[in-house]
């Protein structure tokens, strides 16, 4: 019995504390790691805020996007170019959705929309592999995926850059959501469609915007899981994962949903270097979602979620 | 049905100072009551005055931060709302909570709930007691839509009624309970001149037929003084008159709060 | 004309409380059933037993399972496949620990297991709601294919990983194992999701049932008229549970033999659950329904460009079916949201006129 408290508690915290750089290594491929879910999380809380609308289908609009892009440059357009195509891909994917999926299911219920992008994400799967093939693609960002020394610290280029642009893109978002006009229209559309129809906010165009800016940040997400790992189908598997961080980041929070993202990247991989070995390996598939499922027992709305408030 | 208040009995439902707040709202401040075996009791005010706030904490959905619920003279004030339905307390909503995937006969059958007794594995086989009693709890059911005069949309699914008929269900449905305190939350709100008239007529019939206490909130005066036997009046959270209708009715705290005159 | 339901008056509330109370109904429900029994073993192709039917028959249970805790509760759930997985390395676990012990009743207990586990994963739905609770199910899905997957104790430390199905027999006659004859193991699958099809509507048309639906229609309206909400989503869960860990337990000792915890991956969660939303949530009917539904598309990809002397590579084929099965869902939610069961009903509604206009 003690053996066995030693080997859950004492032992991996051991270890942590013996090689300090390592850990330090672990925690900032964590955090990299939680930052690039916080990014498809970031996709998600925009549509709800917006919309009010939970896209199970973000992670395959990030999916689609990278195809997209690795696409384009696999036939021979520029990095440039590329970009630019993939944006009016998605902008015009946008607006598909707006017309065929979000506007006949105006004001029903949220299940029945969560289930909708359910549908969506099945679809768009099958259809991506149907344009762009199956196989896996390599994503040429121009940084290459080396790392450098920093005060006896091992840090990765491509996850540095992926992090600092993650960290812009929130940055704007932030200020976009709380400062502007358009950020207002977004919460109230998001509170109550018909409310903000009502007094005169042009829902069509503004599901646009954000399914638009959504998609934008689908494809930064797509370029730096892209460039990570290749551009493959596990990549929706793996924004599945942002569904914990949103629980923990609370649906309507940009900076939960970074914060919660980083949690998460953090926690997994200490669990997996540490603990992992414990029980044969591979708790990263479950010990996001169960972390949530802890998170949700003790304060169901998050982190940084809104109270619900019930009534009668 | 005229109850005198000083016969001794124990009243039917006290509510002692209960203060309910919502952040910085005081929806609720040192409110009482006392209502009264086979009372119908009317409670008035404006909007926001914390009427429906009143009722949900009777009811076992609120907990009031200060004060005590007695239900027949005992204490009763943090019991969840299942529990106090148990004790017989049955209640209508101002925003009409039909079970909408429901048809009417099966809302009610629904408000029979409590005085169902059932084992699972009787009922997975629908067999023996656990028909027999489905078919008794149906025939009582029959009875209150006999009563209702809604024989005709008995297997219309709920939520496709208008919404005069969607409160009579309502009502319906708290009936099939057998309680022994009815609270309706604007039973008659947004109904025309015929449809008031008949449930006004439900109501009374309740009261005298089977002895129900009754506590309504509503706005339509000449309603309250029909069938009320006493009104309380709420006001930004505060009881400002309780007495007899016409009493109330010249009250003029009460006429203030109605025309909306400031005051501290 | 012939579909009229009149002269047929009820003169007591137990007709009227039939689940067929239109004879019309009665006997086509008679002409299916001994259709299913008799005639379908009789001519129908190992192929077609194989492929469509034998599937077709545990899907529905586990949509039937499903549609009681989502459709009927209104509880999401994506962790369907983790809960047939616990059904299927519990019956395995039984049937190799206990050789001895009949098959059917191995399934039984395998689902009592399941809906033990299904319990546990159901305690906090009573904090969490909506599609919170959709990914606290995840949570479910994942552990439990990682759990069967990691520790060697389930698969009774086979090396390639997979369970297998030993032979049994009930009655005499072979039921599970490579000896088991596809007519056999559809009687089988036909008998068990009969009994099953039976209590679900029981449960439902009654006490429990009501229960379940106001909780999912107006969980607090409910709790203020008595329901009590912990119970009633508990007693969900579990009976879902167990119908989805009998129809696990099929999965691999009816139609594939033996499987790998690949087999119940998420995928297999969301098969189940676009079977009862195209089907129709909340309908017994609809549970069957769906399942038909998806298992055709498949087999309609596969064979109707073969007719038409088309050749689809089978990584087009799969794409395809993702894309039909994502836009159906899609369609569905729009155009009639109570699914097939629905139009079905509607179709009736029509057969009562026909031929006359109206």
């Amino acid at each position: 019995m003690l053996e066995l408290l030693y080997a859950v508690v004492v032992g991996p915290v051991k270890d942590m504390l013996g090689a300090p750089t390592f850990l330090a290594e672990v925690v900032i491929g964590g955090l990299a790691a939680g930052l690039m879910y916080s990014l498809v999380a970031l996709g998600f809380v925009l549509i709800y805020k917006a919309s009010g609308v939970f896209n199970f289908a973000q992670g395959v609009m990030v999916l689609f996007a990278a195809l997209t892009l690795v696409g384009l440059m696999e036939r021979g357009a520029p990095l440039v170019a590329a970009l630019a195509l993939t944006m009016l891909v998605m902008g015009a994917l946008a607006f598909a959705i707006e017309r065929v999926v979000l506007r006949p299911l105006v004001n029903q219920e949220q299940i029945i929309l969560f289930m909708a992008t359910i549908g969506l994400n099945f679809f768009l799967e099958g259809f991506g592999e149907l344009v762009w093939g199956s196989n896996v693609k390599r994503l040429d960002v121009g940084i290459p995926d080396s790392s450098f020394m920093l005060w006896g610290i091992q840090i990765n280029r491509l996850e540095m850059t992926a992090a600092l642009t993650a960290a812009v893109l929130v940055a704007v978002m932030a200020v976009f959501f709380q400062r502007t006009r358009i950020g207002r229209a977004l919460r109230a559309v998001a509170d109550d469609h018909e409310a903000a129809l009502s007094i005169g906010i042009p829902l069509n165009t503004i599901w646009i915007v954000v399914w638009s800016v959504a998609g934008l940040v689908a494809i930064v997400a797509g370029i730096m899981w892209g460039a990570k790992s290749g551009v493959q189908f596990s990549l929706s598997l793996i924004a599945l994962k942002a569904l914990p961080v949103l629980i923990l980041g609370g649906f309507t929070s940009v900076p939960g949903a970074i914060v919660g993202g980083l949690i998460i990247g953090v926690g997994e991989k200490l669990a997996e270097v540490y603990w992992g070995p414990l029980v044969g390996g591979a708790i990263e598939n479950w010990f996001a979602y169960v972390l949530a499922l802890a998170f949700l027992l003790f304060r169901p709305q998050g982190l940084f979620g809104e109270r619900i408030i019930e009534r009668v | 049905m005229r109850v005198d208040p000083s016969a001794g009995l124990t009243p039917m439902l006290e509510v002692q100072d209960i203060s309910v707040r919502f952040g910085a709202v005081q929806a609720l401040e040192r409110v009482s009551l006392t209502i009264h075996r086979g009372e119908v009791v009317a409670i008035i005010g404006p909007n926001g005055a914390g009427k429906t706030t009143l009722l949900n904490v009777i009811s076992g959905f609120y907990h009031p931060a200060e004060g005590r619920i007695l239900f027949e003279g005992r204490d009763r004030t943090h019991l969840r709302p299942y529990d106090v339905a148990a004790l017989g307390v049955a209640r209508t909503f101002q925003n009409v909570a039909l079970f909408k995937g429901m048809s009417v006969l099966d809302n009610i059958m629904t408000g029979r709930l409590l005085k169902m007794h059932g084992n699972v594995l009787l009922d997975a086989l629908y067999w023996g007691p656990a028909k027999k009693q489905e078919l008794e709890h149906r025939a009582f059911v029959e009875r209150i839509i006999d009563f209702l005069e809604i024989e005709a949309i008995r297997k219309s699914p709920a939520g496709r009624l208008p919404y005069g008929l969607q409160k009579r269900v309502e009502l319906a449905r708290a009936l099939a309970a057998e309680p022994k305190l009815l609270l309706l939350d604007e039973p008659m709100a947004g109904m025309n001149v015929e449809e008031k008239e008949d449930m006004c007529r439900f109501i009374l019939g309740v009261n005298d037929e089977f002895g129900t206490t009754i506590a309504l909130i509503e706005h339509d005066m000449s309603v309250v003084m029909d069938i009320s036997d006493r009104v309380v009046a709420l006001d930004y959270g505060r009881k400002i008159a309780d007495g007899r209708p016409d009493e109330v009715r010249a009250d003029q705290g009460v006429i203030d709060a109605y025309l909306g005159v400031a005051h501290a | 004309m012939i579909y009229r339901e009149a002269g047929q008056f009820k003169s007591t509330y137990a007709a009227d409380q039939a689940v067929f109370p239109i004879r019309q109904d009665r006997i086509l429900v008679g002409l299916a059933l001994v259709a299913a029994v008799v005639a379908l073993p009789l001519v129908a192709d190992e192929y077609w037993l194989q492929a469509v039917l034998i599937p077709f028959l545990i899907y529905a249970l586990a949509a039937l399972g499903l549609n009681l805790l989502t459709g009927y509760a209104g509880q999401v759930s994506l962790g369907t496949g983790g809960f047939m997985a616990v059904g299927a390395y519990s019956a395995f676990k039984l049937s190799s620990a206990f050789p001895w012990l009949n098959i059917i009743v191995v399934f039984l207990l395998a689902g009592l297991i399941t809906a033990l586990v299904g319990l546990m994963f159901g305690i906090p739905s009573l904090r969490i709601k909506g599609f919170y609770l959709a990914v606290a199910t995840l949570a479910a899905q994942f552990f439990l294919v990682w759990l069967f997957n990691k520790v060697a104790w389930f698969t009774d430390y086979a090396s390639s990983g997979t369970i297998t199905a030993p032979p049994r027999t009930v009655l005499g006659v072979m039921v599970t194992g490579p000896e088991a004859t596809a007519e056999v193991r559809y009687l089988t699958a036909l008998i068990l999701v009969g009994l099953f099809a039976v209590i679900a509507k029981n449960l439902v048309r009654g006490r429990v049932g009501r229960s379940w639906m106001a909780i999912r229609d107006r969980d607090i309206a409910a709790e203020i008229i008595g329901v009590r909400p912990l119970r009633t989503k508990l007693l969900a869960f579990a009976v879902s549970s167990f119908f989805i860990g009998v129809a696990g337990a099929e999965y691999v000792f009816l139609y594939l033999g033996s499987a790998e915890t690949l087999a119940f991956d998420i995928n297999l969660s969301f098969l189940v659950l676009f079977m009862i939303i195209i089907g129709g949530l909340g309908s017994i009917l609809g549970s069957f329904l769906g399942a038909a539904f998806i298992v055709m598309v498949p087999i309609f990809l596969t064979n109707v460009p073969h007719l038409l002397d088309l050749a689809m590579p089978v990584a087009l084929q799969k794409q395809i079916e993702l894309m039909v099965f994502g836009g159906l869902i899609i369609l569905f939610l729009i155009v009639e949201p109570n699914g097939l069961a629905r139009l079905w009903q509607i179709g009736k509604e029509k057969l009562r006129l026909w031929p006359f206009p109206y």
